[in-house]
């Protein structure tokens, strides 16, 4: 009986750990001010006007469109870019097609930033600074390697008398890859959806640096800005926080089986 | 097409026009991930400043004064601490929880869900939240320490102190992608081997280290080097708690880089910064995956 009350005590216990910050952001959030009230002491209204404030000053409806556009065409190129290149891998491992499949694996271990100086130099001559094009561009080739990587290994997991049987059906390469293995891919692809999905939506680092102007700013880099801009006044730049985290937040409660199983499938990565 | 019947077994023949197929992806990699690193190589060795025409080759200069620069000397263990440090506490707390909420019930699964949460959240703004506990006047931290009657600490101006809260952000906010590791381990273990053990008188604690850890070997691999890559990388969180202060005392590797290319306009410094970066990865993941495959053969 003490087990099971020490279970329950630890399993509140851990559950608490993890709500506790949400609950601080969203007390902050519905308080008007932060002078002279405790941060942990509930609200004692639900005052709202922090949200419609945060929302218009750090651009946010600007920035969540330039997310979803950023996100959605990285996803779309990663998926056919990466698909594709993963079948002639697959299923012929010459030692021309090993090399490549290793060449583009290596990538994984190329840390963003230490690349960031001869990156930005490039961009500046493409003129691609503060475009949509450039940041998918170097969005969808971080996350190439990892995305190859699974469907290659995927590929390898179909019986290749598929293929075959197509093949003897006088079906080419490009036909099989469309109407045979792609369709086969689903599993593997919605875990990569999810998984560079987070990575993209989330990114910073690249971001920053390549989106200075507010009109294609993503919603990372418009927090930043605009928390340094309102560091006097935290609550409200704790509401921008508390929309920033919204969009995935309710994504993952509402999807969380494929969310796991997404992240799992590419943390085995080693 | 005669002849394919009988190559057919062996589908790597015919390749031909399928190696098209990797072209594209090829491009990509080629233009924004080897072109810059052979050209940030090439930069490196060069004192350009960022953005003028002009710029003079002077070798190994950068590199010599990097590992004469105590601020880098500095950076490059922070660097360790957020990669290793953060590595042992989510590889440790990850077995620890999968351990505690392995299994069916509803309130396990529920908490596993709150544990993983943070995983999707942008670390900038977890390091925002977090900043918020730590501020000195108004933080979260600081109130339940008057509250108790103790003085308000700033937390974050001393610079090991912040390096140590910042390794632990990371780790707080990650340790639920090596609970499902180790979840996913968990799982593929047969019940047969520990009952096998019990039989044999075997106690708790030996069925655990002598069987359970032993066979976990694979999710120990992809824990401990996810987490590495994946701190010694860290920037987001320190962009939003310090921003790499007081001074450089809490940078890391990819923050100074950023400092150096954009306020201090020395981007033959910083290139070199980054091959360095590059260097102690790619020597810390093929040691470890080496570490782990061999101790994979003998168990």
């Amino acid at each position: 009986m003490t087990k099971k009350l020490l279970r329950s005590a630890g399993l509140v216990l851990v559950g608490l750990v993890y709500l506790v910050p949400l609950y601080v952001l969203v007390s902050m959030t519905l308080k008007p001010s932060a002078l002279g009230v405790s941060i942990w002491s509930p609200p004692k209204s639900l005052y709202l006007v922090n949200f419609a404030n945060a929302w218009g000053k750090a651009h946010l409806l600007t920035a969540l469109f330039n997310n979803a556009v950023i996100t959605l065409a990285s996803l779309i190129l990663i998926v056919l870019v990466g698909s594709l290149a993963s079948y002639p891998l697959a299923r012929y491992p010459t030692a021309l097609n090993r090399f490549v499949a290793g060449l583009l694996v290596s990538c994984l271990v190329v840390p963003p930033l230490a690349v960031l100086v001869p990156l930005y130099k490039t961009v500046v001559d493409l003129r691609g600074l503060n475009s949509y094009w450039a940041i998918i561009m170097i969005l969808v080739s971080f996350q190439l390697p990892l995305c190859v990587y699974l469907y290659t290994n995927f590929i390898r997991s179909i019986p290749s008398e598929l293929d075959e049987a197509a093949r003897l059906d006088g079906c080419g390469h490009a036909r099989l890859f469309v109407r045979v293995i792609f369709p086969l891919l689903k599993p593997i692809t919605s875990s990569i959806v999810i998984l560079c999905g987070i990575l993209i939506w989330n990114d910073y680092q690249f971001s920053v640096f390549f989106l200075q102007k507010r009109e294609v700013q993503t919603i990372s880099v418009a927090l930043s800005q605009f928390v340094s801009q309102y560091q006097n006044d935290i609550n409200l730049v704790a509401a921008g926080c508390l929309i920033g985290i919204f969009p995935l937040t309710i994504m993952y409660l509402c999807l969380q089986r494929y969310f796991i199983k997404g992240l799992a499938d590419g943390a085995v990565k080693g | 097409m005669s002849s394919t019947v009988s190559a057919s077994s062996k589908p790597r023949r015919g390749a031909g026009s399928a190696n098209l197929m990797y072209v594209p992806a090829l491009l990509f990699v080629a233009a924004f991930v080897f072109y810059p690193f052979f050209r940030g190589i090439f930069i490196s060795f060069t004192n350009w400043n960022g953005y003028s025409a002009r710029y003079r080759m002077v070798g190994f200069e950068q590199y010599r004064t990097m590992f004469g620069d105590p601020n880098v000397i500095n950076t490059i263990l922070n660097t360790f601490v957020y990669g290793l440090g953060s590595t042992l506490f989510q590889t440790v707390f990850g077995l620890a929880l999968a351990l505690f909420l392995d299994g069916g019930t509803k309130p396990r699964s529920v908490v596993r869900t709150i544990v993983y949460l943070p995983v999707i959240i942008s670390p900038l703004i977890m390091g925002y939240i977090w900043y918020f506990f730590f501020r000195y006047s108004g933080g979260a931290v600081n109130d339940v320490m008057n509250l108790l009657g103790a003085e308000s600490v700033d937390w974050l101006a001393d610079g090991h102190r912040a390096v140590w809260i910042i390794m632990l952000i990371n780790s707080y906010q990650f340790v639920g992608v090596s609970m499902v590791m180790f979840l996913a381990g968990l799982q593929s273990i047969s019940p047969t081997y520990n009952e096998a053990a019990l039989i044999d008188g075997a106690s708790a604690p030996r069925r655990f280290f002598s069987v359970t850890v032993p066979l976990l070997t694979p999710a120990f691999a992809s824990s401990v080097v996810f987490n590495v890559i994946g701190g010694m990388k860290l920037f987001d969180v320190i962009v939003a708690t310090t921003n790499g202060g007081p001074g450089y005392a809490s940078m890391s590797l990819s923050t100074m880089m950023y400092d150096l290319y954009f306020s201090k306009q020395n981007a033959g410094y910083a290139a070199a910064l980054g091959i360095l970066m590059f260097a102690i990865i790619v020597a810390l993941s093929v040691g470890l995956l080496a570490f782990f495959r061999r101790r994979e053969v003998e168990a």
